[in-house]
């Protein structure tokens, strides 16, 4: 588990960072959303060293961690970057055995990665004969091949063709699912809605909304339901403790919808019994708040 | 892939980590068609100018001169021609105008004359040989120089040229590596990987092993080359010389190697390393045109045997040349050493300082302060 506590940084009088504080749990997919500036990028250098903060530490399941451990950690900064003219492979090993691999394994895992990442075919070109999104999985390739046991990912989908983006949302998932703490920042939310278990918001320097995918979305949620039946729904509005908020009441084609809001979960539960016994129900769903408005909502 | 356990994950020491940067860098290089390129033209220039050396100072055989009657006595005596015997004064002129002699000796009709020989020769006076026959007064120099002076200057501009060369060649190498590594950010995941000490260390000390193994080829080659060409009194008097320009070169360019690290750290476009670095190109300017000046005046050579960026060009010169005591070399390495040492620490801190600012070039005290 990483443990990010109390970290505040300035670049001379300008605060960047105040009083972080959050985690990322084994095997959680955490998502670190923010705008531009926000303070995504020297949260993670901080967390990787590159920088140091003015206060606040940084814990490995409890012990502050130190320049060893951090060979453990799996980076891919927010500039990509590699030797534009030297082989793929070879670069590859040659990061690997700076995070103290031996030869043989370094060599073993590029290859592995390189044929997950689909890029087994071009080990021998040089980075900058690559197209832009192999360059980009390559980099990728690069925060992986040491086998990390944390992963820390500043826009690791920034770039990348959809099918790109499948690939290496299933190769961090598989990272995750073995243990590894993830942390990966992102401004495709879409992107992140789908694949965080965890997610933090910052706006500011300041974390604003910090927990579970599912938890933030309750917290945010209104008590608001849709439902879509076969028959019509204007009956909904003589439903006590039910506040209709919108519904088509003549009948246009086969669904007709309408959306309330419930006072307690029972009046909703009791909407839902009503309406099956009028005839087929085709959805009844609490509205959930996309992660859009969320964020919205938490940096406003 | 990731365990809890990795036994994979044996932290490198700082000295392997030095030593895996230091053998990329060198494998950068080997691969650089620009870098093999110069190295050859380098290394052509060296044998070039030994065998051009050679078949110079063959070209000084003896002057042929026609000899007629006694006079051979007193033209043998100087051991200095290579001698044509010849009847008569006649047959010996005759050899003068067709060019087979550059003069001739014949016995003079003169009864006055005090050598009794009168030199014959084409256009004008033959001065080698009128000065070999001429009497001298007795000569005493009181303190002889120990190198002839026009070949004291070559190897002066000898030794310059190659330091100015190698340092200027590796220099700007370590320099755009610096820069490459910013420019292309990958200088973040070095840094989240090893401590920046090692990075710098690491180049500083590949492309120093670089720069010195193309000085120890120039100096074999040169010696060789001398030994080959059968040059082997120039040897002894240069080998000396060379040793210690070899051992120089060595602290001196790890020195400005630092120095181009840290300079070129400061800025984050390839364009702007020849404005940021050219502070240090100077500095390597300097005892290159000092030695071409004032390499017959020992005071100056004195001076810069001394001074840290001119030293590995002033000493060898000055023990070419005789002028240095034994442990003078040992003093003025010292020195070097504990330069090269300030260099290195204030160096890092720059370049430690400077690595991530990205943009606009970082100023020195910002750098040096953080």
């Amino acid at each position: 588990m990483l443990d990010i506590r109390a970290v505040t940084k300035s670049y001379g009088t300008r605060k960047v960072l105040t009083d972080v504080s959050f985690t990322v749990g084994d095997g959680r997919m955490t998502g670190f959303v923010g705008a531009n500036g926000a303070g995504k990028t020297t949260t993670m250098r901080i967390i990787l060293g590159v920088l140091s903060p003015d206060s606040g530490t940084v814990l490995i399941d409890g012990v502050p961690v130190t320049a060893s451990d951090r060979r453990r950690f799996g980076y891919m900064p927010e500039e990509r970057g590699l030797y534009p003219k030297m082989k793929v492979a070879e670069q590859l090993v040659y990061l690997a055995r700076l995070h103290g691999l031996s030869p043989a394994s370094a060599r073993r895992n590029t290859a592995d990665l390189l044929e997950r990442l689909g890029l087994d075919a071009r080990a021998g070109d040089t980075v900058e004969s690559l197209s832009l999104g192999n360059q980009q999985r390559a980099q990728i390739a690069a925060a992986l091949v040491h086998d990390p046991e944390f992963l820390v990912l500043d826009e690791p989908f920034s770039g990348l063709d959809p099918l790109a983006v499948e690939v290496v949302m299933s190769v961090l998932a598989g990272f995750a699912a073995q243990g590894a703490p993830v942390l990966f920042s992102s401004h495709q939310l879409d992107i992140v809605e789908r694949l965080c278990d965890d997610l933090i918001i910052i706006a500011d320097g300041e974390i604003r909304a910090n927990g579970s995918r599912d938890a933030l979305r309750e917290q945010h949620s209104s008590p608001r339901f849709e439902i879509r039946t076969a028959g019509d729904t204007g009956w909904i509005r003589s439903q006590p403790g039910i506040t209709v908020i919108d519904v088509n009441g003549a009948s246009t084609g086969d669904s007709n919808f309408a959306v309330f809001e419930a006072e307690t979960d029972a009046a909703s539960q009791a909407v839902l019994h009503h309406a099956i016994t009028l005839g087929a129900v085709h959805t009844f769903s609490q509205q959930r708040p996309t992660l859009a408005t969320i964020f919205k909502e938490v940096i406003a | 892939m990731s365990t809890a356990t990795s036994p994979a994950h044996t932290a490198p020491t700082f000295a392997q980590s030095v030593w895996l940067v230091s053998n990329r860098e060198i494998s950068a290089r080997l691969r650089s068609k620009s870098f093999l390129i110069a190295t050859g033209i380098l290394l052509l220039i060296s044998m070039a100018s030994v065998i051009v050396g050679s078949i110079a100072s063959q070209n000084t055989s003896l002057t042929k001169v026609a000899v007629v009657g006694t006079a051979i006595s007193v033209v043998e005596q100087t051991e200095a021609f290579d001698i044509v015997q010849a009847d008569t004064a006649e047959v010996a002129e005759a050899l003068v105008r067709d060019g087979t002699v550059d003069a001739a000796v014949v016995p003079s009709t003169n009864a006055d004359s005090r050598l009794g020989i009168t030199v014959i020769a084409l256009d004008s006076a033959p001065n080698d040989v009128l000065g070999t026959l001429s009497v001298s007064p007795e000569l005493e120099i009181l303190e002889p120089a120990e190198q002839d002076g026009f070949l004291a200057y070559l190897v002066a501009i000898g030794f310059g040229i190659i330091f100015l060369m190698s340092a200027t060649t590796f220099g700007a190498t370590i320099a755009q590596s610096v820069v490459e590594e910013k420019q292309t950010r990958i200088v973040e995941i070095l840094m989240s990987t090893i401590s920046v000490r090692a990075l710098l260390a690491g180049k500083v000390l590949g492309n120093s092993l670089m720069a010195f193994a193309q000085i120890v080829s120039i100096g074999l080659l040169v010696s060789i080359g001398l030994a080959v060409t059968g040059q082997r009194v120039l040897l002894g008097d240069v080998g000396p010389a060379i040793v210690w320009f070899v051992v120089f070169f060595a602290f001196g360019f790890v020195l400005l190697a630092a120095l181009y690290a840290a300079t070129a750290s400061m800025v984050s476009r390839q364009e702007d390393v020849g404005s940021a670095t050219s502070p240090v190109l100077f500095l390597v300017m300097i005892p290159y045109f000092m030695v071409i000046f004032f390499n017959d005046n020992p005071l100056v050579l004195a001076i810069m045997s001394y001074v840290p960026f001119s030293a590995p060009v002033g000493m060898p010169v000055r023990i070419f040349l005789g002028q240095a005591e034994w442990w003078e070399p040992v003093l003025s390495l010292a020195v070097l050493a504990l330069a090269t040492m300030v260099v290195i620490l204030i160096g890092s801190r720059i370049y430690s300082n400077a690595l991530l600012r990205m943009g606009a070039r970082v100023s020195l005290r910002d750098a040096l302060h953080k």
